[in-house]
């Protein structure tokens, strides 16, 4: 930018300008000394750990070569073109370096559970449950299918359950002038900093604990586990669909009670339409969220080897569930199809994942293509807008 | 906001539980004949029963807990909050929350001061050095991290990550044993230690410090940036005395909020630590429980070790729920949490 408003190369008479100083960027010369300074590291820190001292595993060796990178970087920039510029390049590489490194744990896990879990992936895991199989069988016997079954009705119920009460609360937040909307979001903001453990207790003491016992309902099942997963998915969806509501343009509603709707008119028909994508990106978020919980699930639906499609009486299973009972057994035959579970859940949480994104993209394409008015919030902006995973609802500032 | 045709009404002649009113500051107009019709009443019920309801959750889980860790209390009294041990099949039953509680808030921290520098920068990244493309590549990386189920953390660290550390582990246990944490006995293991589940809880807590983080950087103050750039700092000088000391609350109140869900952190925990509770700070060697990790563990078994580890689910629920009420007002009472309605 700085170059075209005074292009440098312009034949002028005279003296030729002073060269242009643009402090900012980087030149072949910083790209030579980030180079050569990676390479100095990494023969220094070789050079340490492999000649002077014992080994430090190559995570640590990563680390330190790290570290020895910056400092040699910033050294030998300081020298070049003074302290004041190198503390600014210096904090540009660490910063964007650090940045990427959130990257690696990500490829790392992922392509680790690709890996693990591939092999046993085949047909047989999604048609059959774990009857019949004693641990000395290979893992290509027995299969998922009563876990999937579980994690479908269990996502399913505590769908039933909350997206009603989640889209209300929300409403509730921002569509009415209520005294209580404070406390009420700061409740909802302490909720989704709870640990899942305490829901699935809390539901365990309340329910299985006096009950459980005389009534099947009360009992270890799905109806219980879909009971612990909407406590961890109504904060979730509650404040995200907050967010949402908050992006409706003012002058849509404004349009709407002027025109002698009532305000529950205006909600049901012009916010929550205008919104709709936006909600169900909110949804797609909340099953994401539950569908991979397990520690809430182990005090209610408790686990069983065999398909139990009924969630309203007895022990269920779930994907979770089954990954964490196989890859804690001492066989190799059961921690090789708890990969295959946990590749299928990975799947699971990803392909949700992609779908909420999707959703709201979509929606801001095909919009932008009309050129329909006014914008509505779409899924695109719901994630520049949304305070981030479990984040106050507060800091979420008001959409543009 | 969805108001503001109706509202210019002179305040004092609406009543005050009747919304529409304020604004119209100087003027004289019109009052408004705002009753609400039956169908807007439902709606108000509805609404409003839904935050109650949420409201009273909270309040029945506290309880609950409670109720059921009766007999837990009961049997040791006060002595819960003092005792290390946990011995519940002994006679009598000895058994207490601070061995737990230590190791919890120890992996807690590990894994806080680990996340907090790479989600500062990642946070910074975004914020002022990403345009376009990779800004929206990464703010969907780091909500990405937050959507992989704690298990999986769990399996990968226990399975691959852990080995992994292992060598690094025994290196800082021999080179810097003048650092107290970082001793280590000759014959200890290394691959259940809370510094490797500190490791991989501070890859789970990252995100929502990434996530506060940039949400409060990006409030700056454009002009207070321009104006460090047009003083002639450097970006960075313009980070360092701007950006940085603008978002101080929001990094405070998003480590905190990282902290609390590093406390409450079960599952991965759970299969990474042996959680047999003890108090040390030799955070290199094999040992350490965490109360969520623990619950887990013990879950099953008589009447009363329900009971007992209800109680320490009411310790962590409590400690949790400080944790994250600080933090939101703390971000709210910052700078950059002004003008936020709350």
């Amino acid at each position: 930018m700085v170059a075209a408003l005074a292009p440098a190369a312009e034949p002028t008479a005279g003296p030729a300008p002073p060269a242009r100083r643009r402090p900012r960027e980087f030149t072949a010369v910083d790209y030579g000394t980030i180079g050569g300074s990676a390479l100095s590291a990494l023969t220094l820190t070789w050079l340490i750990f492999a000649r002077l001292t014992d080994g430090v595993g190559w995570l640590g060796f990563l680390v330190v070569a790290y570290v020895a990178f910056l400092v040699l970087f910033g050294l030998v920039t300081a020298d070049r073109i003074g302290v004041l510029a190198a503390k600014d390049r210096l904090a540009t590489v660490t910063i964007t370096s650090g940045a990427m490194l959130l990257l690696a744990p990500l490829l790392w896990l992922v392509g680790y559970v690709l890996v693990k879990g591939l092999p046993g992936l085949r047909p047989s895991f999604f048609t059959h449950d774990m009857r019949g199989v004693t641990p000395t069988m290979p893992a290509s016997a027995g299969g998922g299918l009563h876990a999937i079954i579980g994690s479908l009705q269990q996502v399913g119920l505590a769908l039933l359950i909350t997206v009603p009460l989640a889209v209300s609360t929300a409403v509730f937040l921002n569509e009415t002038r209520s005294r209580l909307r404070r406390p009420v979001r700061i409740v909802v903001d302490a909720m989704s900093g709870m640990p899942s453990v305490v829901a699935g207790l809390f539901i365990y003491a309340t329910f299985v604990i006096p009950y459980g016992g005389q009534i099947d309902l009360f009992g270890f099942n799905g109806f219980m586990a879909a009971l612990a997963l909407s406590m961890i998915m109504l904060p979730t969806i509650t404040r995200t669909v907050e967010v949402v509501l908050r992006l409706v343009p003012d002058g849509l509603r404004e349009a709407s009670l002027s025109l002698g709707a009532s305000r529950a008119r205006t909600v049901w028909s012009v916010v929550l339409p205008t919104a709709r994508s936006g909600v169900t990106t909110a949804v797609v978020l909340g099953i994401a969220r539950a569908v991979g919980e397990t520690a809430p699930l182990l005090f209610t639906a408790f686990g069983y080897q065999l398909i139990n499609s009924n969630p309203f009486a007895n022990p269920q299973e779930s994907l979770p569930l089954f990954v964490f009972r196989s890859i804690t057994q001492p066989q190799q035959s059961m921690i090789d199809r708890g990969f295959t579970g946990a590749l299928v859940l990975m799947l699971v949480v990803l392909g949700l994942f992609a779908l909420a994104r999707f959703i709201g993209r979509d929606r801001t394409r095909s919009r932008r293509r009309t050129g329909q008015a006014p914008a509505m919030p779409t899924g695109a902006d719901i994630f520049e807008a949304l305070p981030g995973p479990g984040a106050p609802v507060s800091v979420a500032q008001k959409g543009s | 906001m969805a108001q503001r045709l109706r509202t210019d009404a002179v305040p004092d002649e609406l009543p005050e539980e009747q919304p529409g009113n304020g604004g119209g500051a100087g003027t004289r107009p019109r009052a408004v004949n705002d009753v609400p019709t039956r169908l807007d009443r439902v709606f108000a019920g509805i609404t409003t029963t839904a935050g109650l309801t949420v409201l009273t959750l909270l309040t029945l889980v506290g309880i609950f807990l409670f109720l059921r860790s009766r007999e837990a209390f009961d049997t040791v009294g006060w002595s819960f909050f003092t005792t290390f041990e946990w011995r519940i099949d002994s006679t009598p039953a000895v058994f207490g929350v601070v061995g737990l509680a230590v190791g919890t808030v120890l992996v807690a921290i590990i894994a806080v001061t680990i996340a907090i520098p790479l989600g500062v920068c990642a946070a910074l990244f975004i914020s002022d050095y990403a345009t376009g493309r990779v800004r929206g590549f990464l703010v969907g990386l780091v909500d990405l991290l937050a959507a992989i189920p704690s298990l999986l953390f769990g399996l990968w660290g226990l399975l691959l990550l852990s080995s992994q550390i292992v060598p690094l582990s025994a290196w800082l246990g021999r080179h810097l044993r003048w650092f107290p944490p970082f001793r280590v006995a000759a014959d200890a293991g290394l691959d259940n230690s809370m510094f490797i589940a500190g490791i991989v809880v501070s890859l789970m807590v990252l995100p929502i410090i990434a996530a506060v983080t940039r949400e409060v950087f990006s409030q700056t103050p454009p002009n207070e940036k321009e104006a460090a750039l047009a003083l002639g700092g450097t970006k960075w000088g313009m980070i360092r005395m701007v950006v940085l000391p603008y978002g101080r609350g929001g990094i405070i109140g998003g480590s905190m909020l990282g902290l609390g869900r590093a406390l409450g952190e079960t599952i991965a925990v759970s299969l990474l630590l042996p959680q047999v509770p003890k108090v040390t700070g030799r955070i290199l060697e094999n040992g350490g429980a965490t109360v969520s990790g623990f619950i887990v563990r013990r879950f099953g078994g008589g009447e009363l070790n329900t009971s007992a580890l209800m109680a320490a689910g009411l310790v962590l629920f409590g400690m949790t729920l400080v944790t994250n009420m600080l933090a939101s007002v703390i971000i709210s009472r910052s700078r950059s949490g002004v003008g936020v309605e709350v």
